[in-house]
């Protein structure tokens, strides 16, 4: 508190601030960056260890021996899949029932917004196929789940034949204290998230299902399952679920020990550890993973079917099976008596997975970062943004006849008009609001007059909105008659800044990785931006560093990272689709990202937008 | 200034209408940081529905209102949007009545002092002129009707909204100098919430100080104004308890309201600081800390009301905001009502020092509250550990606001009497510092 009351302290103290505003804030960007990327450099990150007592002290053995048989039912399937041309239903229920589980049907449909060009999908019909494994040894209130979609093609037979091995191999141990229960589900996350809806009795997003017949206890934790060849080289673990969330890391951990204990190569962002962190090519390569991680996990969407469970307060991860070119093969009876282990273990739990982390990085599997290591780049982000707060709250409190700590002439008080601030806030606000339901809205309306499809109707109309915004700042001028004072836009700029500043904290605690990345581009518009620096060179800097680039440049790098570059023409193709994806991720899953970019993050860079045209 | 208050109102009402329509009602009433266990309007309904069927509310343990807020509700239950609407309304009006009486007076004192030269050269411009005056029970008004912690607390029909306009009115009379009025207001608020006893010593200060009776203990004429405001505030405290127990035929309502709030037994998260010690603490201590954590609220009475006792509206400002802060189930409804006399003061701003960090946490904390408890509640990653730190942290900058204008205030006052411009004895400049 000395530092607070004190007047002369604090007088030197604000004065220190203003005077080396612009370095310190230099300095502090300098060094979000640099410790970001120091986060990947081995030597200061953890090394994982299992913190759950009830998986970590005992031994399981894994005796799973039907591999075989699981291709063979496998293919089984995938002639069924082919005759029915879809999910063969009546298929699965008589298999699952001759293999003792109870099972049960679950019928959805779903029309989209406007049809999903990817996946070649607009009016979705399908059915879940669900059987229960009753636990023999308790009381059945908690349950495990292990899915494995159903996709068109030839994809992810060899998934649902595992499962139904796994199934009749688990029916016969008497050791299940949970209820398992084992799901095939239709089109992938529409499928996934109709299921969940119906056990849990929500209706979040306004999908039609049938209503659930058979039910386990509660969720306890979910693997997502896919497999597509017989024999496969390596394991990727996927954890990005939906709006960023991330499970325990413990099951990342179960996951890592199973294949370090079986011996199968396991990747996470499908990159392999290395061992050679000392070197730049093994830094780099940590580099690269960990931003895969980031970049995944920033755009909120989920990576696998698993990740809708999160929002349940389910942990739960997808598991893929990855066939390369390398020598080394694992069949699948391997896979069989990983899936077993992982399960028994999950078993034994006590109580949900909460010991370990939920907030962490990770630059390889067997290490991670975790909130406390990876928040100081964010904070150093944000810092620089209340020193530009504070500096200009003192300006604007200062022209100063200072006498004594803090007395400030009342003269220079003078307010410059409520209207002059709010009026940017409400229109960039209303352009936001706009970009938000416009695309959706009037997707009729552009494919009638425009030569364009349902999709890239959505998709320009949402860019188009977004340009036309930028043409702004110069009604809203032409509105306000003799608002452009100096004391306005400091008084609009403190404001956006510390707006935008907590809005940023909210983003970063919620999906780091999508703060952080905004943090990064919006951090320096909104430290530089006064109507007093050259106007073009900034509107350029500005636009380079608005949301829309922002998005733009991570698809190439992620292309980039993924070591798959594309070429401009391709990367704009891509970038279309990303588009239309996170709008249909929002209408289908809930993710948040596009509200959040359109309603909050979008309407703030105009502020900033205004402020650079203020006259 | 009729017409701006008018069109305040109808503002005010339509925002409010308007939210009560939208989807949106459902997600606010449900919000730990707007409605406490005392005040959900969840719980009205549940001890109503009990009353209907012939059981006590209070059996059950979920109804903690008290009596006449239940009968009240019984006759309204249908029309509870408008009633708390209303009670906005009528909070907005009395502090719009209250700040403009209270104006008044200060503005005479000052012309008075002037007159008698009783300020020091240097202090004009510490002098409030009636054109800045002008406008500020306006802007009180708009403070409580448009502040979003108001809006939200009236959107979830927290019963705060009542209790606030029961203290406003209490206050509103107070100022005008009805002693009776006064007292019955009191009695009510202090039966809602036990804490606004408190208030008693301010508005005792203020009716002696409009009666010009000294403050001087060994005055007869002290204390048989004390007796008297005693006996009015005892006695219709006495008729309004026999009122509640006639009404319900027997003493349930009181260990299950008062009891309620002096033990604390429900430890639901909220912006408060018990639930977090509470539910973290050992048993065998349980007591010793509810005493400490609740002497808080009553003690700083004392040392307050001998340092303000020559302002004795300044004074309520401060308790309102103690209460707010240290009560047991704090609500962001609270919170707004001692934040709307903050442009009552706005002649302090140049005295005040932490207002933009204040501000900024303030600011910061609102926001993440709603944050956090997704992340702990919903999202199942953080947990209360986060949740409790933002809550400090609110708290902290809620004590630092308050101290802040307590400081400010008692500055002014300081150079009203020594100078604005203070030297010390060597001639060089002499700062104030607070120790």
């Amino acid at each position: 508190m000395g530092l607070l009351s004190d007047p002369n302290r604090r007088r030197a103290l604000i004065s220190l601030l203003t005077r080396l505003n612009a370095p310190i804030c230099v300095v502090c960007y300098m060094a979000g960056v640099a410790w970001f990327m120091g986060l990947a450099f081995e030597p200061f990150t953890l090394r994982t260890y299992m913190s759950e007592n009830a998986m970590g002290s005992t031994m399981v053995e894994e005796r799973f021996p039907a591999g075989e048989k699981a291709l063979a039912t496998g293919r089984e399937f995938a002639a069924h899949k082919k005759k029915a041309g879809g999910m063969p239903v009546d298929w699965l229920v008589k298999t699952m029932q001759s293999r003792g589980l109870e099972v049960f049907t679950q019928r959805f449909s779903r029309t989209l917004p406007f049809p999903d060009e990817n996946k070649e999908r607009y009016m979705v019909k399908g059915t879940n196929v669900y059987g229960i494994l009753r636990a023999p040894r308790a009381s059945r209130t908690e349950a495990l789940v292990l899915s494995a979609p159903c996709t068109p093609g030839d994809n992810n037979n060899q998934a649902v034949g595992l499962l139904l091995g796994l199934a009749q191999y688990f029916r016969s141990q008497v050791f299940w204290a949970k209820d398992i229960i084992f799901l095939v589900n239709e089109h992938d996350l529409i499928g996934m998230q109709a299921w969940l809806e119906g056990y849990h009795h929500t209706n979040t997003t306004g999908m039609d299902w049938s209503p659930l017949q058979g039910r386990g206890g509660s969720i306890q934790a979910a693997l997502s399952l896919e497999l597509s060849s017989d024999v496969i080289t390596s394991l990727d673990l996927v954890l990005e679920g939906l709006n960023g969330q991330l499970p325990n890391l413990d099951l990342a951990n179960l996951f890592y020990a199973f294949c370090q204990k079986i011996g199968v190569l396991c990747t996470t962002q499908g990159k392999l550890q290395r061992n050679d962190w000392d070197s730049v090519s093994g830094y780099s390569h940590a580099v690269q993973t960990m931003m895969l991680m980031v970049l995944k996990q920033a755009s909120g969407r989920s990576w696998g079917d698993h990740g809708l469970f999160l929002r349940y307060h389910i942990e739960a991860a997808t598991i893929k099976g990855i066939n390369s070119f390398r020598q080394y093969k694992t069949d699948i009876t391997t896979i069989g008596r990983l899936m077993e282990g992982m399960y028994r273990k999950l078993n034994n739990l006590l109580e949900r997975l909460h010991q370990s982390y939920f907030f962490y990085l990770m630059p390889s599997l067997s290490h991670f970062v975790s909130i406390g290591y990876y928040m100081p780049a964010f904070g150093l982000l944000a810092i620089i943004l209340l020193l530009r707060a504070l500096d200009l709250w003192v300006q604007l409190t200062a022209p100063p006849p200072r006498t004594e700590d803090g007395v400030v002439d009342p003269e220079q008080m003078s307010s410059p008009g409520v209207l002059s601030v709010l009026t940017p806030l409400v229109i960039s606000h209303l352009t936001g609001v706009a970009l938000y339901t416009l695309p959706i809205r009037f997707q009729e309306m552009a494919v009638e007059h425009f030569p364009v499809s349902e999709t890239e109707a959505v998709v320009l109309t949402a860019i188009a909105v977004y340009t036309a915004g930028l043409a702004l700042p110069h009604n809203t001028n032409r509105l306000l008659s003799g608002g452009g004072t100096e004391q306005g836009w400091k008084v609009l700029k403190l404001v956006a800044v510390l707006y935008l500043a907590v809005l940023l904290g909210c983003t970063a605690l919620i999906n780091f990785s999508l703060g952080f990345i905004l943090a990064i581009t919006l951090v320096p518009v909104a430290a530089f931006v006064t109507p007093h620096v050259p106007k073009f060179l900034s509107a350029f800097i500005m636009i380079v560093l608005s949301p829309a680039c922002t998005l733009l440049f991570s698809v190439f790098f992620f292309q980039e990272l993924q070591e798959m570059p594309i070429s401009f023409l391709d990367g704009w193709m891509l970038y279309l689709s990303v588009i239309s994806q996170g709008i249909l991720d929002h209408c289908l899953y809930g993710s948040l990202v596009y509200p959040l970019i359109a309603l909050l993050v979008y309407p703030c860079w105009l502020i900033f937008w205004n402020i650079l045209f203020w006259k | 200034m009729a017409a701006p208050l008018t069109l305040l109102l109808i503002v005010a009402v339509t925002i409010r209408a308007a939210l009560y329509r939208s989807s949106l009602a459902d997600l606010i009433s449900e919000r730990v940081e707007v409605v406490s266990p005392l005040t959900a309007w969840k719980r009205v309904v549940e001890g109503l529905a009990l009353l209907d069927l012939g059981v006590s509310p209070y059996s059950g343990d979920v109804f903690h209102e008290t009596p006449l807020i239940i009968y009240l509700f019984h006759f309204l239950v249908d029309y509870a949007e408008i009633t708390f609407m209303l009670a906005d309304v009528i909070t907005a009006v009395a502090l719009y009545l209250t700040v403009k009486e209270y104006n008044k007076q200060v503005f005479r004192k000052q012309k008075y002092a002037l007159e008698a030269d009783r300020y020091p050269l240097d202090c004009l411009e510490l002098i409030r002129s009636p054109k800045e005056m002008f406008y500020i029970p306006l802007k009180v008004a708009m403070f409580y009707l448009l502040n979003p912690f108001t809006i939200l607390s009236c959107v979830a029909k927290s019963t705060c909204g009542l209790n606030n306009a029961v203290l406003s009115l209490f206050i509103l009379s107070t100022v005008k100098g009805n002693v009776l009025l006064s007292a019955i207001f009191l009695s009510l608020a202090t039966y809602q919430s036990i804490y606004p006893l408190t208030l008693c010593a301010s508005a005792l200060l203020y009716l002696m100080q409009r009666q010009y009776i000294p403050v001087n203990f060994r005055r007869a004429s002290f204390w048989w104004f004390i007796v008297q405001y005693a006996f009015m505030y005892l006695g219709s405290l006495f008729v309004i308890v026999c009122l509640s127990f006639f009404l319900l035929g027997s003493w349930d309502f009181l260990p299950s309201v008062y009891g309620f709030i002096l033990s604390v037994p429900d430890l639901t998260p909220n912006i408060g600081l018990f639930w977090y010690f509470f539910a973290e603490m050992f048993e065998h201590f349980r007591l010793f800390f509810l005493c400490v954590f609740q002497i808080n609220v009553f003690f700083y009475t004392i040392p307050l009301s001998i340092k303000l006792k020559e302002h004795p509206v300044f004074l309520i400002f401060m308790q309102l905001a103690v209460i707010s802060i240290f009560k047991s189930y704090p609500t962001v409804g609270d919170i707004a009502l001692y934040m709307a006399f903050l442009p009552v003061w706005s002649h302090l701003h140049r005295f005040l020092r932490n207002i933009f960090l204040v501000c900024c946490v303030l600011l910061t904390c609102s926001a993440l509250f709603p944050v956090l408890w997704h992340l702990w509640i919903y999202a199942g990653s953080a947990n209360s550990n986060f949740y409790y730190a933002i809550t400090l942290l609110f708290n902290v900058a809620q004590i630092l606001l308050v101290s802040d204008y307590f400081y400010a205030f008692l500055r002014r006052e300081h150079h009203l009497c020594y100078g604005l411009y203070l030297k010390r004895k060597d001639g060089s400049e002499a700062t104030l510092v607070l120790k």
